[in-house]
C-alpha cells in the first residue's frame, strides 16, 4: 500500500477525529483513570500523593457519618425523582403525540428542564418560603390547615421533599423530547398490522407495539435520568444551603465538593467520585441489558 | 413528519384528556409565569401581604436597579452577562465543530479501533460530569488556566453526549452522496463542509440548543475554576445575590436577574424547536 493510499484511508479520518479524541482523552478518559488512582491515596494538592490502600473507602463507609447521610439522601432522591421523571415524561410524550397543538404542549412541558437550577430554586423559594409570604404557607394558612407557617427549607424534615418536588418539576422534560421524537418515528404500518393481528385498544398498542419499537429512545432517556438524578447538587445547595440543617439536603456531589474544593482532600474526594461513578455506571449497564435492541432491526 | 397519524376525532374523552393536559401545563408553567410576572413588579407589590401572583402595574425599575444601582461591588452586572455570553458561545461553537468532525470520521470511515472508541463514548454517557471534576481541576490548574475564561471552555468541548448525537444523525446520510462527490473530485474536507454539514443542519442546531442550555446553566465549573469576581458567570452571581435561603433584601434585583438568567435558553429553544424535534428521533441507543 502506498503512503498516499494509507493517508487517505487512515490519516484523513484521524485528522477529523483527533481534536475530539485529544480533548476527550485529556478531560474525560485520563480523569476517570486518575480518579481511581487518586482514590487510593492521600493527596492535598501541595504534597505528592501518598498511597494508602483502601483507607479512604474504609473511612467513608465506617467513620464518615455525613457521607452515609449524603448517600442515603442521594439514593432516596434518585429512586424517587428518577422513576417519576422518567415515567411522567414518557406518559406525557405518549399523550401529547396524539394531541393537536403538539408544539405548544411540548414547549410548555419541556421549558422547565432547560432553565437554570439556580434560577428556578429562587423562584420555587417564593412558593416554599418559610414565612407567611410564601405562596404555599399563605394558601395553607388561609384554608386553615396550619396555624403557623411551615419552615419548608430550614426544617430537616421538609428539606428533602422540597428538593424532590423542585427536581421532579425540572427533570420531567429531560427524556421527553427523545420520547416524543421516537414516538413520531414509529412506522404507521406497525399499528395497521397490529390491528389486523387483533390489537383492540390503545393500551395494548402501547405494550405490544409502541414500547418495543422505542427501546433505543427508552434506553437513552433512562441513562440520562440516572446520571441527572444521582448528580443532584445545585438545586439542593440553593434551596437548603451548604451545609444544610442536620445535613438534610446533603448529597454525594455536595460531599465531593466539600472535600475536594473546600478541604482540598483530593484522595478522599476521589473515592467519593469513584463510588458515584460505580453507581451510575452499573445502573446504566443494567438498563443496557434490559433495553438492549442490538439483536433486532 | 407523519402528522395526524394517530389523531382521533374530538369526543368527550378527548376533552377530558385536554383538560388533564391543561392542568399539567399549569403545573409546569406556573413557576415560570410567576417568575416573569415578578420581574416586572414595582417595589410595593413585591412585599404585598397576602402575596399576589400577577403584576398589577408592571415596571422596568427592577432591571434598572440591577444593571445600574448594584454599585456596592465595583463590577457592573453587565460584566457577568458578558462573561456568561462569551464563554457559552465560544464553547458551543467549538463543540459543534469538534463533535461534527469527530462524528463524521466515526460514522463514515473505517478507523482502527473505531468501534472501541465509540463504545467508550457510550460508556462515558453513563457517568455524571462531577466524577471527572477533581482530575480536571488538577489538570486545569497545572495548565495555568485557573481563573481564566479558558477554564470554562476547553474542558467542555469534547462531550460524549454531543459526538454521540452527531454520529447517530450523520450515519443516516446515505453514502451515495459522498461517493458521487468523490467521483467529482471533491476533497474529504470539502465533502464534510459542503455535504455533511448542510445535511446535518438539524442535528447541529439541536446540539447548539443542548450545549447552550448546559453551558449557560452550568454552576459547578465556574464554582471550582473561578475565584476572581470579575470572571464569574451568571449562575454564581445569581446565587450570591439571592443570598441563600430566607433572604428578602434585594428582592427586586433578584427577580430581574432570575428573569435574565432564564430567558436566553428558552428563546434559543423556541428558535430551534422544529429542527430539534427532527434530530431527536435519531438519538436512541441500540445497547
Amino acid at each position: 500500500m502506498s503512503f498516499k493510499k494509507k493517508w487517505n484511508q487512515y490519516g484523513i479520518p484521524l485528522m477529523f477525529l483527533s481534536p475530539f479524541l485529544i480533548l476527550f482523552t485529556i478531560f474525560v478518559i485520563i480523569p476517570v483513570i486518575y480518579s481511581v488512582v487518586l482514590s487510593f491515596t492521600f493527596y492535598n494538592i501541595i504534597q505528592r500523593p501518598k498511597f494508602c490502600g483502601i483507607e479512604n473507602y474504609r473511612v467513608l463507609f465506617t467513620d464518615d457519618d455525613v457521607f452515609l447521610i449524603a448517600l442515603k439522601n442521594t439514593l432516596i432522591f434518585a429512586f424517587i425523582t428518577g422513576p417519576i421523571g422518567y415515567f411522567a415524561s414518557f406518559f406525557v410524550a405518549w399523550i401529547i403525540d396524539q394531541l393537536k397543538m403538539r408544539n405548544f404542549f411540548a414547549l410548555a412541558f419541556y421549558a422547565p428542564s432547560i432553565t437554570s437550577g439556580i434560577a428556578m430554586s429562587v423562584v420555587w423559594l417564593y412558593f416554599f418560603s418559610s414565612d407567611r409570604y410564601g405562596f404555599i404557607n399563605n394558601l395553607l394558612l388561609r384554608i386553615g390547615i396550619i396555624s403557623e407557617p411551615i419552615l419548608w427549607n430550614t426544617d430537616p424534615k421538609t428539606i428533602l421533599p422540597v428538593i424532590i418536588i423542585v427536581s421532579v418539576w425540572m427533570s420531567m422534560g429531560t427524556g421527553f423530547l427523545v420520547f416524543l421524537a421516537g414516538l413520531q418515528n414509529i412506522p404507521k404500518e406497525l399499528y395497521d398490522a397490529g390491528a389486523v393481528d387483533g390489537i383492540k385498544n390503545r393500551f395494548q398498542e402501547l405494550i405490544y407495539i409502541t414500547l418495543p419499537s422505542m427501546k433505543p429512545q427508552l434506553l437513552f432517556g433512562a441513562i440520562n435520568s440516572i446520571v441527572n438524578s444521582f448528580g443532584v447538587f445545585d438545586i439542593a445547595v440553593s434551596i437548603a444551603g451548604m451545609p444544610s440543617p442536620n445535613y438534610a439536603g446533603h448529597t454525594i456531589v455536595a460531599h465531593l465538593y466539600d472535600y475536594a474544593f473546600i478541604r482540598f482532600d483530593m484522595g478522599y474526594a476521589s473515592a467519593i467520585a469513584v463510588i458515584l461513578f460505580l453507581m451510575t455506571y452499573s445502573l446504566g449497564q443494567i438498563f443496557m441489558k434490559i433495553l438492549s435492541s442490538k439483536d433486532e432491526v | 413528519m407523519k402528522t395526524g397519524k394517530h389523531q382521533v376525532k374530538f369526543s368527550f374523552n378527548w376533552l377530558v384528556v385536554y383538560l388533564l393536559m391543561g392542568g399539567l401545563v399549569l403545573f409546569t408553567s406556573l413557576p415560570l409565569i410567576y417568575m416573569i410576572s415578578t420581574a416586572f413588579k414595582p417595589y410595593d407589590e413585591l412585599f404585598l401581604y397576602p402575596p399576589r401572583f400577577f403584576v398589577r402595574k408592571p415596571t422596568l425599575r427592577n432591571f434598572y436597579e440591577l444593571l445600574t444601582a448594584l454599585d456596592s461591588s465595583t463590577i457592573p452586572f453587565t460584566r457577568y452577562i458578558f462573561n456568561s455570553l462569551l464563554t457559552t458561545c465560544v464553547t458551543v461553537a467549538l463543540t459543534v465543530i469538534v463533535s461534527s468532525m469527530g462524528a463524521f470520521a466515526l460514522a463514515k470511515y473505517k478507523i482502527p479501533f473505531g468501534n472501541t472508541i465509540f463504545n467508550i463514548i457510550i460508556a462515558a454517557l453513563m457517568f455524571s460530569p462531577h466524577v471527572t471534576q477533581i482530575p480536571n481541576y488538577i489538570i486545569v490548574s497545572k495548565l495555568g488556566l485557573l481563573n481564566t475564561y479558558w477554564a470554562l471552555i476547553i474542558p467542555k468541548i469534547a462531550v460524549a453526549y454531543n459526538i454521540f448525537l452527531m454520529k447517530q444523525f450523520i450515519e443516516q446520510i446515505p453514502d451515495t452522496y459522498l461517493d458521487a462527490a468523490r467521483i467529482d473530485g471533491a476533497s474529504d474536507f470539502k465533502i464534510f463542509w459542503k455535504i455533511i454539514m448542510p445535511m446535518a443542519k438539524s442535528a447541529w442546531s439541536t446540539l447548539i440548543v443542548f450545549s447552550f442550555v448546559s453551558n449557560w446553566n452550568d454552576y459547578f465549573s465556574p464554582l471550582i475554576f473561578i475565584n476572581k469576581q470579575a470572571l464569574k458567570t451568571l449562575p454564581l452571581i445569581l446565587q450570591s445575590l439571592a443570598g441563600g435561603p430566607g433572604q428578602i433584601a434585594r428582592s427586586g434585583a433578584v427577580a430581574a436577574a432570575t428573569f435574565l438568567v432564564t430567558m436566553p435558553t428558552i428563546i434559543v429553544f423556541l428558535i430551534m424547536q422544529s429542527r430539534v424535534m427532527k434530530t431527536m428521533a435519531y438519538s436512541g441507543i441500540k445497547g
